[in-house]
Parts: structure tokens; sequence; C-alpha cells
């Protein structure tokens, strides 16, 4: 099988390689873990060794276990995050594009006032008013997450809206919804997919920060912030706090790498640039 | 009065009547691209509008769609008046107006099958007999294109594509926004042709909009020349095209290069079109007219349908 040009990169290979091996570890995480990650059973604080290969935390649990069990949660969580971001915002975007007018007005404007908080913050707030859970974290993420998606939606049906297909449709008798779904909608999913790609880094960052907090995730399920959290209390058992947090390292990187490779693949002007240093 | 150009044996299809659109764009001039038209299209009757870029030819095919706010003036499709397409869905009484527009490769979605988005016109013409490909076959086209994308196809192929979609609808009025301009010499004529053909057989009038006077001559029962927002001569194609009364129709026609051998290289009309947002006072035509009177700038001729001084109906 032969691979895109664009997708035969150094970056592009060790990001595949690295999301797909996440994805593999969450799905069989319960296979693969030697231990059971709640478990309070082995000797506290246990350097890594033999048996506990990323040693064990302060109440005697064991951290490979745990990074993996963690796999489960913060994986599917921001997909479906970015997912949910993606289809608010690309919905309120494309209305706003296609709309105009008042709609235009409305939705930008509240986009605008999201886009006007630090985003850490405001998902904190909005963390801290609804009670710290895990899928409180995932709704505030998702209002400070959604205009981004928006913003880049409705610039792009702006740019499709006014050309010559989309106006035959309009004048066969489409109705405004129909020409959005059939002209508009799938001539911008593009740059949208690549927008999305990159944010799952970005997301999964932001879902730890507020477990990391204390707004998100309870004691004792083991998602990769707050175990980062329950780290930095025993600062000189380093391995702790390390693990969960080259978890996150990894996740998000190799989530951002797919992202370049995908921006490019489909960037023509990136796409000949790419050829010239190809493997 | 009677218009003695107009095709009298047949009833009047669309009307235009001293239309006005002007664009507006915050911070620069209002630009009047159409300054006081009228031109009126018989059922089945095909009428070319020629004039230079710029002259608001395709402003004016747009605001016959409702696709540009109309100033002043009015439009009529069969005693329906064109309203501007909204966020509604279109009247369904205009839907008997159909357009061809210039660039072929934005006129189909690239992301659709070719059969489907014909479908869509068949599905706009309630015609529940004919599929898709037999409308690529009224195109010249072979019948299994149905199933595929737009990006398969050369431009030719996807303006004729674009025929069949607006054919499908049944219109009784087709719109050619430039159809052929952007394609190759060989495939203009054929294009032009083609359109021509489809519209007559199936009873529709043709608005064919170019700048290229040669080929709407080939395909025109009348044609309207415009320059700068108005129509400046209305007539039978042999009459235009043999005997141009308006100057600028004279120099659009000596402009065309004449592939007899000789040699000779066309006149060619000194001067640009002004710009439409400051157009020159009497005539729009005198700065560039070389038999201008002093009439001609004072005051504007606006009869027809040889809309100059010379030609001043008794």
């Amino acid at each position: 099988m032969k691979l895109p040009q664009a997708w035969r990169q150094p970056l592009a290979i060790v990001g595949g390689v690295v999301a797909v091996a996440w994805l593999v570890i969450a799905v069989a995480a319960p296979l693969l873990a030697p231990h059971d990650p709640l478990a309070q059973d082995l000797p506290r604080l246990a350097p890594p060794g033999p048996g506990h290969w990323f040693g064990t935390d302060q109440l005697g649990r064991d951290i490979l276990s745990r990074v993996m069990y963690g796999a489960r949660l913060s994986i599917p969580l921001t997909l479906l995050l970015v997912a949910l971001s993606v289809l608010v915002g690309g919905l309120l975007g494309a209305c706003a594009g296609y709309f105009g007018k008042w709609a235009d007005e409305t939705i930008m404007r509240f986009a605008d006032l999201v886009f006007a908080f630090p985003t850490v913050i405001l998902a904190m707030v909005v963390a801290a008013a609804l009670g710290a859970s895990l899928a409180n974290a995932v709704l505030a993420v998702l209002v400070v997450a959604w205009p981004a998606y928006a913003r880049v939606t409705r610039g792009l049906v702006l740019g499709v809206r006014e050309r010559e297909f989309v106006i035959s449709g309009r004048l066969l008798g489409f109705s405004a919804w129909r020409s959005l779904r059939v002209d508009v909608l799938p001539n911008i999913t593009g740059p949208i997919l690549v927008l999305a790609t990159l944010d799952i880094g970005t997301a999964l960052l932001l879902l730890s920060g507020l477990s990391f907090l204390g707004l998100g995730a309870k004691p004792p399920s083991p998602e990769w912030g707050a175990m980062v959290a329950s780290g930095v209390e025993v600062f000189d058992s380093w391995w702790v706090a390390t693990f969960p947090g080259l978890a996150i390292l990894t996740v998000v990187l190799a989530f951002n790498f797919l992202g370049d490779t995908l921006r490019d693949a489909l960037d023509p002007r990136t796409a000949r640039a790419i050829k010239e240093r190809a493997l | 009065m009677t218009d003695p150009t107009a095709v009298t044996e047949r009833a009047t299809l669309l009307s235009v009547d001293d239309l006005v659109v002007e664009h507006r764009t915050p911070g620069r001039p209002l630009v009047r691209a159409v300054a006081g038209a009228s031109l009126s299209v018989a059922e089945g009757e095909v009428v070319g509008l020629v004039g230079e870029s710029g002259c608001g030819k395709s402003t004016l095919a747009r605001a016959v769609c409702g696709l540009n706010p109309v100033t002043s003036g009015s439009i009529t499709f069969g005693g329906h008046p064109v309203t501007p397409l909204g966020l509604r869905r279109r009247n369904p009484a205009l839907s008997g107006i159909q357009m061809v527009f210039q660039d072929p490769y934005s006129s189909l979605n690239p992301r659709r099958r070719v059969g489907a988005q014909i479908a869509d016109g068949l599905r706009t013409g309630r015609d529940t007999t004919s599929s898709p490909a037999d409308l690529l076959e009224r195109v010249g086209l072979p019948r299994d294109f149905a199933g595929r994308h737009p990006h398969e196809f050369s431009g030719g192929q996807r303006q004729r594509i674009a025929i069949a979609r607006a054919l499908a609808a049944r219109p009784s009025l087709l719109i050619g926004d430039e159809p052929i301009s952007a394609l190759d010499a060989s495939a203009q004529a054929q294009v032009a042709r083609l359109m021509r053909d489809l519209a007559v057989s199936s009873g529709a009038g043709l608005l064919f909009i170019s700048h290229d006077l040669s080929v709407v001559r080939l395909i025109a029962d009348r044609i309207a020349v415009m320059y700068l927002g108005k129509i400046v001569e209305v007539g039978r194609t042999e009459e235009v095209w043999n005997d141009p009364r308006h100057p600028y129709t004279r120099a659009l026609l000596g402009a065309i290069p004449a592939p007899d051998g000789a040699g000779v290289l066309p006149a060619e009309l000194p001067g640009d079109v002004p710009d439409p947002a400051a157009p020159p006072p009497g005539c729009r035509f005198h700065p560039r007219c070389p038999v201008a009177m002093d009439v001609c700038r004072e005051r504007e001729p606006d009869f027809g349908p040889v809309a100059c001084w010379l030609h001043e109906p008794a």
C-alpha cells in the first residue's frame, strides 16, 4: 500500500503511530494493564521497577495501569468534545454566514464575547459554576471552544455562498436550508476537519487542565490531569506526575502532527513544498 | 406607440422597463451599473445582449433572475413582477427563468455527481418522465456521465452540463450570462448554437449575453447593444449586423477581425468605458464618438430603438 505524498513525512508517521497506539491502549486497557487501576495493594510510592514499571502512587496504586485506564477517559471525552464543538460552532457559524443580518450579528457577538475572555479562566468559571465533574468540565470546554469553529465556518460559508452553483441551486427553488446542506456545507468540510484535528490537542490540554485544578474528574478516577495534580503533592517521587504528564504530551503532539499533515495535504500551495522534502 | 423592431406576432415573455440597478459599496461612490435600460424578450425568441466588459450586461441579467435589487423600473416575467431572491424559496412562478453562468469551473457543485445536480432541475420542472441521462444526451454528452463528478470534465463539457441542468427545469426563459467567454474558441460557437437550438426546440426564449458580436450574430433573432448601463441600439440581427446605426455599434462591428487574409487590422475604438460612477453628461458615448455634435454633449438621447441624436425618431 502506498501512502499519499503528504503523509510520507516523519512527523505524520510519528503522529499516526502514536495516535493509533493510544487508541489501542484505550480500547484494550483491561487486557494490557498489569494491575487494577483502583486497587491500593502495592507498596506506596515505590519507584519504577519490575512489577510496576511506572512506579506506584501515594495510595499504592500502579501508575502504568492508571495511565492506561486514563486513556479510556481522556481520549473519548476529548473526541466527543471536539465533535460537539464542531457541531455547535459549525452550525451557528454556518447560520451566521448564510443568513447574515441579525442572525450574523447575534451569533458573532456571542462568539466575540467568549473570545474576549482568556480561555482557561472562562472554562474554569463555567466548570466551577456547574460543579466539579468530568461531564461539566466537557461542557465548560465546549462553551469556550465553539466560537473558533463558528468564526471559521462563517468565513468559509461567506466565500462559498456567492459561488455560481449555490446561486444555480437557489434559482432552481432550493430553500435556504437545502442550499446550505446540499451546496454549501459539503464544500467547506476540509478546512473544518483540519481545525478539528489540530484542536484535539488543545481540548485535551484544557480538559485535563480543569481536572488538574480539581474542576473535572473526581478521585479516584484515573484521569491524567488529576493524576498530575496528585503527583504535585509528592514532588520527591517524580514518577507520580511525570508519566500521566507524558501521556498528555504524546497525545497532544500526535494529534497536532496529524492536523498539520492534514492541512498540508488539503492545501495545494503547501502540497508542492512537501513534495520537495518528501521521504 | 409600437416598437418597430419588436417581434409582434409573439407574446412578450420578459419585459424590462427603464431598469436602474445601483451597486452600493460603503466608502465608495454609488455605481449605476444599469441606468435606465429597457428590453423585451418574446416567447421562443433569441435575443443577444452585447457590450464591452463593465457595461452592465451581467448586472441586467442578474436583476432579471432576482439576484440584484432593483433601484427603480420594473421587470415582468409572464405577467409576474420579478421579486428579489432573498432567503425565502424562490417564487415558483419565476422558476421559469433559469440561468447559465460564465465560469464553468464554479457553476457545478464539485461534491455532487452531475446526475444528482441535473435531477434537481428535473424536480423543479416537475418532470417525472425524463432522467438526468436523457438531459445529458440532449446536450450531446454520453449518458453514463451522470455518475461522474464535475472535476472529471473540461470547461465545455461542464457548460453543457450546466445547460442540461437549467433545461431540466423546463424554463420558458433561459439566460446565458457570458456562457461561452471562458471556453476556448473551438467550443464557443458549438456551445452557443447548442443553447440556441435547445431553447428554440423547447419553445423557450433565450437572452444570450456576450461581448462577442460575431458569435451572437450566429444565434440571435434580435440584438441589443448596451453601453454604460443603457441599451443604445436594438434591432433584428441582420439589420444591426448589415446596417448598424449607432456609432457605438459601428465601432463594435469594426473591431471584429476579418479572416479575409487581407491582413487589415480591426479598427480600434479610442478611449475606455467611462467610470459608471461618474458618467459623462449628455449622451454617454459622446467622449468616444467620432461624430459627436453639440446636442450630444448637453442632452441624453433617451429614445429607441437607436439612442443617438442622428437617429432621433420623427
